[in-house]
């Protein structure tokens, strides 16, 4: 049971950091926590059903189409949801614009796809029981893509001029960096990583459009604990997360596990309101 | 100073402006029971239904309305506690749990459950805002329907139980719609008198002035909790109406495009309103009935009117039917105060001890904003706080007011220690500030905004506030013309009923200063008040500071025009990074060397 709960929890957690990190990566270069972060993980899963089974093209192609879409949907979201909101942050508009939209998108996909869940094609075909492949690749996917923006953030110009816009943007701005382009280019990077997220956990979630709210919640959680912005935070929440979550889920059923997770959430945030790896909040006065 | 208001312009100096009567305000509502109450002539048992729907969510987005429209916290998962209200009820009147309860004493176990949940589910909004806030409330949706699907022998699961059914003349739909008519008017009325009261204020002014609020003594926790209080109970109440109009009910009940409902009614209502979001709840129940063939799409449609509600009339209904505020202001208005006002407004300040620091140190990082500080502010002195940009004069006013906490120092205040921090506590002790930029609540009126100054000194309870008791209504009344009183004396009266969004930057500096004095404080400090005035208003804003001082009130003046302060200053202090540079009364300063070279220009 004990190895179980690991492979099962591992790969959850896996798959919660990455929805945390698309989360941070949207709210790095604008200060918005956008409610399209689990949808975009439920896109990762219904497209890549949808290209790998339904059109039954190849996992090479399915993939980077899959990404391809939901970074898209990411622009989208930046143009519709988050740039008309911007100016009045203050107001915290963006929770109704992409909470409406997150909706719109989780709708659609309803309607056009299916209310049931639906399978997702085996990848692979690589190992079985606890080593089964849908244990281990979201695990993989979420290693990658660690990497991958590591690489990112310290050896490429690009990545340097994000981490500038997060730390300030106006003295970004001040420098001549292109900051609304930057936007653009973060949250398509957010959708695709929202995608592989939902593409690499597509075999242990299904297909399934009412995931999206699911991915949002379990998604948030690492973010809220381990502070806004911080990537190391939401991994190590995230990984934290899926275990105790699964372990819970053995020992004293689904049900209580989730009131579980909801306690301890609010718990936490209670004690420490800025997450455990996070800053204090910025001068009011 | 009397030429200066002999040579008014067309503003303020005349007599009181007349009250607004409630009237204007009270006919909508009036022509919505009438239009109620003749619904039965129809004959028409679906109306019915439709119509009691109607009046049980307006239960229930009343209460919503004071969170999300007055306080401002974005709570989406409302339907958790109808869910939880219709529950309780069904569970205890069919007796599942205990021996079956009066169907009148489940809904009452209802609401009071569904008070509790309220404030749990609004814990987390005590120390962060919105997005978690809005994340905690869908997280607990989610897991009450859970809990309602998985405890079988308790809530039937899937297969559900049935609701209360309530004993005659309400067994009917139309005894039962009159009852929820009748619980549907209570809540106009009773949500209504919280939103006129000090509280309603108090809560405006956290959700868009939060630093104002607590200068003011605003306790955001207290009151957001009794407002949890009364929303939750009035949705855990509303689930119950919810089980009896239904007669079955089984989690699929509770859809998330509830939840949608009952918040896109507030929004679509407008911020701060009653009768918005009232419009809004009879709009979107009434919407799905004339759109039936766009069932499968409700919850698109939802969504996409919240997108373009928030994109294109962030305002709702509420900003449409304000015609009040469309009319056009007198331009070239001008502020004069009247200080001869004053005493009655103020009073005069007893004895007092004084406002001292000593030794005052507190660094941001490496910075040392404030280095060693000593200052003394005296009853009825105008005391100086200049120096160059960066020197530490406002973060010495927030030391003060309680919103840093030095590292090491002592503060007191009438002898007694002034504890660092406890931004709240300030305005108990009497100390009342402006800020460099005024914080206000934009849509509220000005006196609205002026009287939330005096917010500590309200007496009544919450629930005489609901009820609008007599004492209350005394109260209210008192604090009203001391609010226009103030408003005369700084030079606003005539605007007393105006948003404040309407008010130029000026003008806005001087209803700071008079939702300040509503406090009747013993000591005033203001964050740089001529930034952005006139040399007339400058003028006039030196006399009534000095006519404020006069009253006893030691002022800290925090200023950079060289002019006003060593024309109306008894004392100065002059820092630089952090240090006092010189202190004494204004002709030592023009003389010292160092603050004459470095500042004044020798």
């Amino acid at each position: 049971m004990l190895a179980s709960i690991l492979a099962s929890g591992l790969a959850v957690g896996a798959i919660y950091a990455l929805i945390g990190i698309t989360y941070n990566t949207m709210f790095a270069t604008s200060r918005v926590m956008s409610f399209t972060a689990g949808q975009l993980g439920m896109l990762g899963g219904v497209l890549g059903s949808f290209f790998a089974l339904r059109l039954g093209l190849p996992i090479l192609l399915a993939l980077p189409l899959t990404l391809a879409a939901c970074a898209l949907v990411g622009v989208i979201t930046e143009y519709v949801a988050v740039r008309p909101v911007l100016k009045s942050l203050d107001q915290h508009l963006y929770v109704l614009s992409t909470l409406a939209l997150a909706l719109m998108i989780q709708q659609v996909t309803a309607l056009t796809w299916s209310t049931e869940p639906q399978p997702f094609p085996r990848l692979l075909g690589i190992g079985e029981g606890v080593w089964d492949e849908k244990y281990w690749l979201p695990v993989l996917a979420c290693a990658v893509t660690i990497i991958g923006l590591e690489w990112l953030y310290r050896h490429t110009l690009v990545g340097r001029a994000f981490l500038a816009v997060a730390e300030d943007n106006f003295a970004a701005r001040a420098l001549g960096l292109p900051e609304r382009n930057l936007r653009i280019a973060s949250y398509a990077l957010a959708g695709a990583i929202g995608a592989l997220a939902g593409f690499a956990g597509g075999q242990l979630l299904l297909a399934f459009f009412a995931n999206g709210p699911l991915l949002n919640f379990y998604g948030f959680v690492p973010v809220a604990l381990g502070g806004l912005g911080n990537n190391r935070g939401a991994v190590i929440g995230g990984i934290l997360l899926g275990l105790f979550q699964q372990a819970a889920n053995f020992m004293v059923g689904g049900i209580f596990s989730s009131v579980a997770v909801f306690a301890l959430f609010i718990i936490v945030l209670l004690a420490a309101p800025q997450g455990m790896f996070g800053a204090p909040a910025a001068r009011r006065v | 100073m009397a030429a200066i208001h002999e040579a008014a312009p067309t503003a303020a100096a005349g007599a009181m402006p007349a009250r607004p009567g409630l009237l204007p305000q009270l006919w909508p509502f009036a022509a919505l029971l009438a239009l109620a109450l003749l619904l039965p002539l129809t004959g028409n048992e679906y109306w019915a239904l439709i119509a009691t729907r109607a009046c049980i969510y307006w239960v229930l987005v009343s209460g919503l309305n004071l969170i999300v429209g007055f306080a401002g916290q974005l709570a989406i998962g409302y339907v958790s506690l109808l869910t939880v209200g219709a529950y309780t009820a069904s569970v205890l009147a069919a007796g599942n749990l205990l021996e079956p309860l009066h169907p009148a004493l489940a809904l009452a176990a209802a609401a009071a459950l569904g008070a509790v949940f309220g404030v749990v589910v609004g814990l987390p909004a005590l120390r962060l805002r919105t997005f978690y806030f809005a994340m905690t409330t869908l997280g607990f949706a989610t897991i009450v329907t859970q809990v309602a699907l998985a405890w079988q022998d308790v809530t039937g699961g899937g297969i559900g139980i049935t609701g209360p059914s309530l004993p005659a003349p309400f067994d009917t739909a139309w005894g039962f719609y009159y009852l929820c008519l009748a619980l549907a008017a209570l809540c106009t009325w009773i949500t209504g008198n919280v939103a006129r009261s000090r509280f309603g204020r108090a809560l405006v002014t956290t959700r868009d002035a939060e630093v104002a609020a607590e200068a003011s003594g605003i306790a955001k926790p207290r009151l957001l909790i009794l407002v949890f209080l009364l929303a939750g109970a009035l949705a855990g109440f509303a689930g119950g109406l919810f089980a009896t109009l239904q007669t079955y009910i089984t989690p699929d009940a509770f859809t998330f495009d509830l939840s949608l409902l009952f918040f896109i009614a507030v929004l679509i209502g407008g911020r701060g309103s009653i009768l918005g979001p009232l419009l809004g709840t009879l709009l979107l129940t009434l919407l799905p009935e004339v759109a039936a063939p766009l069932a499968a799409w409700s919850t698109f449609l939802y969504a996409a009117l919240l997108l373009v509600i928030v994109l294109a009339i962030p305002g709702g209904i509420a900003s449409l039917i304000d015609a009040r505020n469309r009319r056009k202001l007198p331009e070239n208005r001008a502020v004069i105060p009247r200080p001869e006002l004053l005493p009655a407004l103020l009073g005069q300040q007893p004895k007092h001890a004084g406002l001292t620091l000593r030794d005052i140190v507190l660094s941001f990082g490496g910075v040392r904003a404030i280095d060693g500080l000593d200052l003394d502010l005296r009853p009825g002195e105008v005391h100086g706080l200049i120096g160059p940009n960066g020197s530490g004069k406002t973060t010495t006013l927030n030391v003060i007011s309680g919103y840093y906490r030095p590292e090491t120092g002592a503060m007191t205040c009438d002898g007694g220690p002034l504890p660092a921090g406890d931004a709240v506590g300030r305005a108990a002790r009497g100390i009342a500030r402006t800020f460099q930029t005024p914080r206000v609540v934009g849509e509220a009126s000005v006196i609205e905004n002026v009287m939330v100054g005096a917010t500590i000194e309200g007496r009544t309870g919450f629930l005489e506030a609901l009820l609008s008791l007599p004492r209350q209504r005394r109260e209210e009344r008192m604090l009203e013309d001391r609010a226009r009183q103030a408003l005369q004396a700084v030079g606003l009266g005539a605007l007393a009923d105006i948003r404040a969004d309407r008010l130029q930057h000026s003008e806005l500096r001087f209803m700071e200063i008079a939702r300040a004095l509503m406090l009747r404080p013993a000591f005033l400090m203001l964050d740089e008040p001529a930034a952005g005035l006139s040399t007339d208003e400058i003028k006039r804003l030196d006399q009534l500071i000095r006519g404020v001082s006069r009253q006893g009130i030691g002022v800290l003046l925090v200023e950079h025009h060289a002019d006003l302060i060593f024309e109306i200053c008894d004392r100065i202090t002059v820092l630089n990074l952090g240090k006092v540079l010189a202190a004494g009364t204004p002709e030592e300063i023009r003389s010292h060397k160092e603050v004459v070279s470095a500042y004044l220009g020798g």
